[in-house]
């Protein structure tokens, strides 16, 4: 799906400043190197078999199919990878790939803070020094993960910029890494920014949707009929359909975090409210005002209060390959909910904007017909975030 | 091929960064006048970004105050006209990629030719990205303007040899802001560039007193104040031209 270029049609690319510029040759060079080596493989294997607890399960949801009562629902359970999440496919394979070309320290920025406790513990395994930028405001939605990231060796620096949230912190890491690149490998967290990341990212979670297809030819014999994943950048999503890019009659819904819905200014669903246009390093669609300044998005999940999308997303939905659905803060809500009582699993609010959408559209299928709803992570994080939705208060 | 030129005739040039609407227009105009009448060469006029990426703290704080004013790209192409009325020296727009991309890039490049401003400075535009905008400002004779880092490396000759306009060395790695001291080899990476190219090439990043000044032009062509002149915007708000004015007489004494 890359050209040399690192575009996906016409998106992706690199700009970025010019001080980062042979960093990120240097990156791809090593990656183009390492992806083919099979020692390489072999220990990044080891490591997500052995540490991360892979393959994940892909399991039926019984309940919840008899309940929907159309389509069959399978549920890939990324939850139950070590640190709670899929952020450990694409930090582990970076952190290796940093390690060999000889990097000490990662930086990475975080939304929800699962990428930066899947990055401090990927520098406290390999003996690496950890930085991680966070938005001040999702230190205080997301502040048990903060100690997590501190407990695990990290120094998490809080972010006070703009709106003080994900995208202040990939700016913040930005700035970082052109002030100390000999050293330090950014380790990014989404399939966005400049190439190679959106590749080198995708092809690290695309492990997810290799193990979904061998797991349902074993279970079924066949293909699913829908794929769905919540989208913020992207990487679940994009982990999540990659193998079934070429099967046509697989569809590939990424579900979007609406916030208080589309047509307020509280969203961050990109695909339904953004343009074209040019930030982080990449050419994508984003959120922005009529001058291109970036919009101040709004999500309850602070994993999809992102501005943009990334660029083979983009892509994907240019070609009309996969459906970009918008999913509101109460939808998700409700399906954080429905999804623990029913099947007895939290989901972290991200990955209930999916499941958000599949009680939508199981009802709509045929009984014979599957979907496949990738849990991206677990829902412990969020728990006091959810009371408070729900106007109570506990203690963390 | 623009005017920019004029500004490296006569000896060392002093280029000024300010940004559009900090804090609000009618202060940047009076700023730029006593940048201007006090001897800066080429002003370097900042469109301000929500998000600017390669900048410290100070120039991100003046992005913020402009933004909060109300600025606006059409306002500043506004602004600029009436500048260009009586500031005769050349000007240059320095803002990111998506500010022109979100405008149209031919309609943004045009509208600089209109309003005489004579060259774009977009630091999250590096060599590969240049065509995204480079074949408007050859057609309106705007010149894209090149940046080399310290880790530019083996990329100086290919980026000074299709240079246009000045090159922009970044004295130092990370953001935009003041430094106590500046220790990349710029010597040797000015020697690289004269070999490959004859535009003049002035240093910028971390300049704030009139010694860097004097220190970082007499290894190039000029030195490029952004920071130290934006603390003087956020110290004195709309009283700030004045103190503009005799600091930009200061740093131009230092390279006569």
């Amino acid at each position: 799906m890359t050209n040399p270029n690192g575009r996906f049609g016409i998106h992706g690319g690199q700009y970025i400043p010019e001080t980062l510029m042979n960093a990120v040759i240097e990156l791809e060079e090593a990656y183009n190197h390492y992806k083919n080596d099979p020692a390489f493989n072999r220990e990044l294997t080891e490591l997500l078999n052995e540490y991360a607890g892979r393959p994940s399960r892909l399991y039926f949801a019984r309940k919840m199919t008899e309940d929907l009562g159309g389509a069959k629902i399978y549920l890939k359970r990324e939850d139950l990878n070590h640190t709670g999440a899929h952020k450990i496919n694409n930090v582990l394979g970076q952190a290796l790939l940093a390690k060999k070309m000889g990097k000490t320290r990662l930086i990475a920025e975080t939304g929800a803070g699962q990428h930066g406790v899947a990055t401090a513990t990927a520098a406290a395994l390999m003996g690496m020094e950890c930085v991680v930028f966070m938005g001040e405001e999702d230190t205080v939605r997301q502040a048990l993960n903060v100690y997590r990231m501190r407990l695990l060796g990290a120094t998490v620096i809080p972010v006070k910029t703009g709106t003080a949230t994900l995208k202040d912190a990939v700016s913040e890491a930005m700035r970082e890494w052109t002030s100390r690149i000999s050293d330090t490998h950014y380790c990014l967290g989404s399939v966005m920014g400049p190439h190679p990341f959106p590749t080198i990212v995708r092809d690290f979670q695309s492990v997810i949707s290799r193990e979904i297809k061998e797991q349902l030819f074993q279970k079924e014999g066949r293909l699913p009929d829908a794929v769905l994943a919540c989208v913020g950048g992207g990487s679940n999503a994009i982990g999540s359909f990659y193998h079934f890019i070429g099967d046509k009659n697989v569809r590939l819904i990424g579900c979007e975090a609406a916030g208080r819905g589309i047509d307020t200014f509280q969203t961050a669903a990109t695909m339904n409210t953004g343009r074209l246009g040019i930030f982080h390093g990449m050419k994508s669609y984003f959120c922005q005002d009529e001058y291109g300044q970036i919009a101040p998005v709004y999500s309850i999940s602070a994993g999809l209060d992102y501005p943009g999308v990334g660029p083979e997303h983009a892509y994907l939905h240019d070609i009309g390959r996969a459906e970009y659905v918008p999913v509101t803060d109460d939808e998700a809500v409700d399906a954080f909910e429905y999804l623990s009582r029913m099947e007895g699993i939290i989901p972290a609010i991200e990955s209930a904007h999916a499941v958000a959408y599949a009680r939508k559209l199981a009802p709509s299928m045929q009984k014979d017909q599957i979907i496949v709803i990738t849990i991206s992570g677990r829902g412990d994080k969020d728990c006091a975030a959810i009371a408070r939705y729900r106007g109570e208060d506990i203690h963390e | 091929m623009s005017n920019i030129k004029s500004a490296f005739a006569d000896g060392k040039a002093f280029i000024a960064f300010i940004t559009c609407g900090d804090p609000d227009l009618k202060t940047t105009a009076a700023a730029v006048r006593a940048a201007v009448e006090n001897g800066a060469d080429l002003i370097e006029l900042g469109i301000p970004f929500s998000d600017p990426t390669a900048e410290g703290p100070v120039i991100q704080g003046a992005n913020l105050r402009a933004l909060s004013g109300g600025v606006t790209t059409d306002l500043i192409f506004a602004f600029v006209k009436e500048l260009r009325q009586d500031v005769k020296i050349p000007m240059v727009f320095m803002t990111y990629a998506n500010v022109i991309f979100s405008y149209g890039a031919e309609r943004f490049i045009s509208a600089c030719r209109d309003i005489g401003i004579d060259g774009l400075i977009l630091p999250d535009l590096p060599f590969e990205e240049k065509e995204e905008f480079l074949p408007f400002c050859h057609k309106y004779g705007v010149d894209l303007i090149s940046l080399i880092a310290p880790t530019s490396a083996n990329r100086i000759a290919m980026i000074a040899k299709e240079a246009e306009g000045f090159l922009y060395l970044v004295s130092s790695l990370g953001v935009t802001g003041t430094r106590s001291e500046i220790t990349t080899d710029l010597a040797s990476i000015v020697r690289v560039v004269r070999e490959n190219t004859d535009i003049p090439c002035a240093i910028g990043f971390g300049i704030s007193t009139p010694e860097q000044a004097k220190k970082m032009a007499g290894l190039s062509d000029g030195a490029i104040v952004g920071s130290a002149i934006i603390k003087l915007l956020e110290q004195y708000g709309t009283d700030a031209p004045a103190h503009i004015g005799a600091y930009v007489k200061s740093m131009k004494d230092a390279l006569r």
